[in-house]
């Protein structure tokens, strides 16, 4: 097995992994927080339509926090099993930060959530909505920690050389690194994104299959006016992202907006096929002096292009094209929202198409936020930390056949469990909450008493 | 007076690998025994680790998590050498995790599925924690020998993942479910004697240094003291159960307190035989120790957050005190 194809299956299993996880920590960091609304309404006004409304998203909360938890430990031994290079070059600043996110966010989200789920006529009322609180503050440590170590493996400061190891000088530099509170806001936002289309989508869903249901109703509402609110905020911080990229990352800029040579007046490539061969786009469509304006908001400015980094640039290809896939889907999401938002407004209905094309953009934030990830994971290659630290010197001595071997495993694993997920979801949504939660169970008992 | 921090974090990292084989073990070995239930028991079984399986795994994060932060060096090369059962076990723990959530939201021939699969990943999980358990002591040495070594360790941990899952249920459930899990502690018992005996004649005869800690002889006296407690804890939890099948009045938390103090006092052997290696006669803790200023970062963060968690953790086991019962939602 040649380490090129070690190093390519490395990348593709951890790639994989990392992708799969984050579809959930995607949703339950902002639906901890929808939740404790639902809660609070419900601790303010005592109706049963708001507790139902709680109990239906614990459970969906529930299966998607399990979700993550469990591909969230197969990361935490992927570091050590596919990147030992990792630890061992830049482990006293990645050791900390993950250490700080497990004792302060998984133990309290862990823990709390039992409370949550199972809790609730075992404690008080204000202890409930405590622990509902609880688990919302452990998911949002957790991104804040994460993202803290990711921003600093995009653009590394406030570290230093000491007995040939790479420590840290300055903590505070090193959490707050320059692309970290653009990263956090963004990931933060789209996480709202994600879970405010899965609560409409999924509220959309059961008013297809129910016809009229009062708490379904006014979750598609919340879903709604939430991603109305968020998706135009989550443009305006993308864009603000994008200029620090261009300030610390460059060469990731110039992949994103396939700008091949370095000039004055780049014009903004809409759509292309990037030629990596011959370093230039096929079949480009342009707007002249587009980039320059973009990016330096002046249609003359100079840009950096490709041929300014030497051979040290990121694969064009994808990080072009899963560009155009998530600000695509971020416009459409915009619309949708909007439209949306406008026609379910006072006492309005929403008429069917609209609960249609709701339904179907239910995981449209895991397409965006998947999208956001593969561009800045991949514009960042060759790096694993800019200027530190190289892809290629991180990897194990595992052999092909083992992780061909487990990636096989891991494949049927994650597709048989993204699958029961989807099915379990769109189940319980549309089945509705007002029956028990166990018929099952329910009707044995009844027949055992 | 300056700290040995390997030494702390040695002793830190131990303390959650202990604290997360006895918590998950439990979870663990109620999953295992799960097919030995009637359909209405094994909601029971089930609501009796729900609200505990997710924080119970979590020491695991937290264990992998020290020897990452504090032994760098060995890190890549236990989990390189351990790659494919970390795998099965991440796998096994994968499936039984979500299978908890599926189960109770399906009906029919998908929730015997999703039962199966929570047995399956219980089984698989404990399986694979006891080979590489087996291989870790060795030192990652490989062969036929070896590997029949790792398989009678990875027995013995099976048994005991099934004693304290079958007292964790003579503490959490009641009626016929309880005098099951009797008979099941019984299993349990015997199934872990004869591990314990068989790992016990095994490590000296697989590993030269285990060999040498033993049995020398002003050592070997008060070392054991460790057997012998181990073997009291073992006679008083037989006792126990046969005090609960005549129905006498016994702490229902009883048997579960002697299985971990079996667990305890093999921990302290095994740690004992380690120490101070990280990875078995090849890397002490000291070679393999992360710089001292990452290592005093993470001890003050740990020494201020870990008795917030040892004081909900606490809190969350006052809330679910008592006997389980199958409606985990009203």
């Amino acid at each position: 097995m040649e380490a090129s194809d070690t190093l390519l299956l490395a990348r593709a299993q951890f790639g994989l992994n990392i992708a799969f996880h984050i579809l959930f920590p995607s949703i339950t960091i902002a639906l901890a927080w929808i939740l404790v609304y639902f809660r609070a309404q419900y601790a303010r006004t005592g109706e049963a339509a708001w507790l139902e409304t709680y109990k239906l998203w614990t459970k969906i909360f529930a299966l998607t926090f399990a979700l993550g938890v469990v591909s969230g430990i197969t990361m935490s031994f992927q570091f050590g099993t596919n990147w030992p290079g990792f630890m061992n070059t830049v482990g006293n600043i990645a050791g900390p930060l993950l250490a700080f996110e497990v004792l302060t966010a998984f133990f309290l989200e862990a823990t709390f959530l039992g409370v949550m789920l199972f809790g609730m006529n075992r404690v008080p009322g204000w202890a409930h909505l405590g622990s509902t609180v609880m688990v919302a503050v452990g998911t949002s440590l957790s991104a804040f920690w994460i993202l803290a170590l990711n921003s600093w493996m995009q653009t590394p400061t406030g570290h230093t050389y000491a007995d040939g190891q790479i420590i840290a000088a300055d903590w505070w530099q090193v959490i707050f690194n320059p692309s970290f509170p653009y990263r956090l806001t963004h990931m933060m936002l789209a996480s709202g994104l994600t879970a405010a289309f899965v609560v409409a989508g999924l509220s959309a869903w059961r008013l297809l299959k129910a016809g009229t249901d009062a708490a379904a109703r006014r979750t598609l509402r919340s879903g709604v006016v939430l991603a109305a609110v968020l998706a135009p905020l989550q443009a305006v911080v993308g864009d603000l992202h994008g200029l620090n990229t261009l300030e610390h990352q460059p060469a990731k800029i110039a992949a994103m907006e396939a700008i091949w040579k370095t000039d004055k007046g780049v014009p903004l490539v809409l759509f292309a096929i990037p030629n990596e061969q011959e370093r230039r786009n096929d079949y480009a469509i342009e707007i002249p002096k587009g980039a320059s304006l973009v990016l330096k908001h002046s249609p003359d400015a100079e840009l950096l292009g490709l041929d300014a980094f030497g051979p040290d640039i990121p694969p064009v290809a994808p990080v072009f094209f899963f560009f155009r896939l998530m600000v695509g889907m971020g416009m459409l999401m915009i619309a949708l929202s909007w439209l949306g938002a406008w026609m379910t407004r006072g006492t309005a209905a929403a008429p069917r198409w609209l609960l249609w094309a709701f339904a179907g953009f239910t995981f449209s934030g895991w397409i965006a936020t998947l999208s956001g990830w593969m561009v800045t994971e991949i514009g960042r290659q060759p790096w694993l930390v800019t200027g530190v630290l190289r892809t290629a010197d991180a990897v194990g001595p595992v052999t092909g056949a083992q992780l061909g071997a487990s990636l096989t495993g891991y494949l049927i694993t994650y597709g048989l469990m993204l699958l029961a997920y989807m099915v379990v979801l769109t189940h319980l949504a549309g089945k509705g909450s007002s029956p028990p939660s166990y018929p099952s169970t329910a009707l044995r008992e009844g027949a055992a008493a | 007076m300056t700290l040995d921090l390997p030494v702390i974090f040695a002793i830190l990292m131990g303390t959650a690998i202990f604290a997360y084989v006895v918590l998950d073990g439990y979870d663990l070995g109620v999953g295992m025994l799960l097919p030995a239930a009637e359909s209405r028991e094994q909601d029971v079984m089930v609501s009796s680790i729900g609200p505990f399986w997710d924080a119970n795994e979590t020491w695991l994060v937290l264990g992998i998590g020290l020897l990452l932060v504090a032994f760098p060096a060995a890190h890549g090369i236990v989990l390189t050498a351990l790659y494919l059962p970390v795998v099965a076990m991440l796998i096994g723990l994968m499936l039984r995790g979500v299978a908890f959530e599926f189960r109770m939201k399906a009906e029919g021939w998908h929730r015997e599925l999703w039962n199966w699969l929570f047995w399956f990943g219980s089984f698989l999980a404990s399986l694979a924690q006891g080979l590489m358990l087996g291989s870790y002591i060795t030192g990652f040495e490989s062969g036929v020998g070896y590997f029949l070594f790792a398989l009678v360790v990875a027995g013995g941990v099976c048994g005991g993942y099934v004693l304290l899952g079958a007292t964790w249920l003579i503490w959490r459930t009641e009626g016929a479910l309880q005098k099951k899990a009797i008979g099941w502690t019984r299993w349990g018992l015997l199934w872990v004697a004869l591990g314990v005996a068989l790992v016990s004649l095994g490590t000296p005869l697989a590993s030269e240094t285990v060999r040498a800690k033993w049995f020398d002889l002003p050592r070997m006296l008060p070392l054991m003291l460790l057997p012998l407690a181990s073997a009291a804890a073992w006679l008083w939890i037989w006792r126990l159960t046969r005090r609960l099948r005549k129905g006498e009045a016994v702490p229902d938390w009883s048997p579960f307190s002697g299985a971990v103090a079996i667990y305890l006092v093999a921990f302290t052997g095994l740690a004992y035989s380690l120490f101070p290696f990280v990875v078995m006669d090849r890397m002490t803790i000291w070679e393999a120790a992360a710089h001292p200023s990452s290592l005093k970062v993470v001890l003050i963060g740990a020494l201020i957050v870990l008795p917030f968690i040892v004081g909900y953790t606490i809190y969350s086991y006052w809330v679910f005190r008592g006997k389980a019962s199958a409606k985990l939602y009203e």
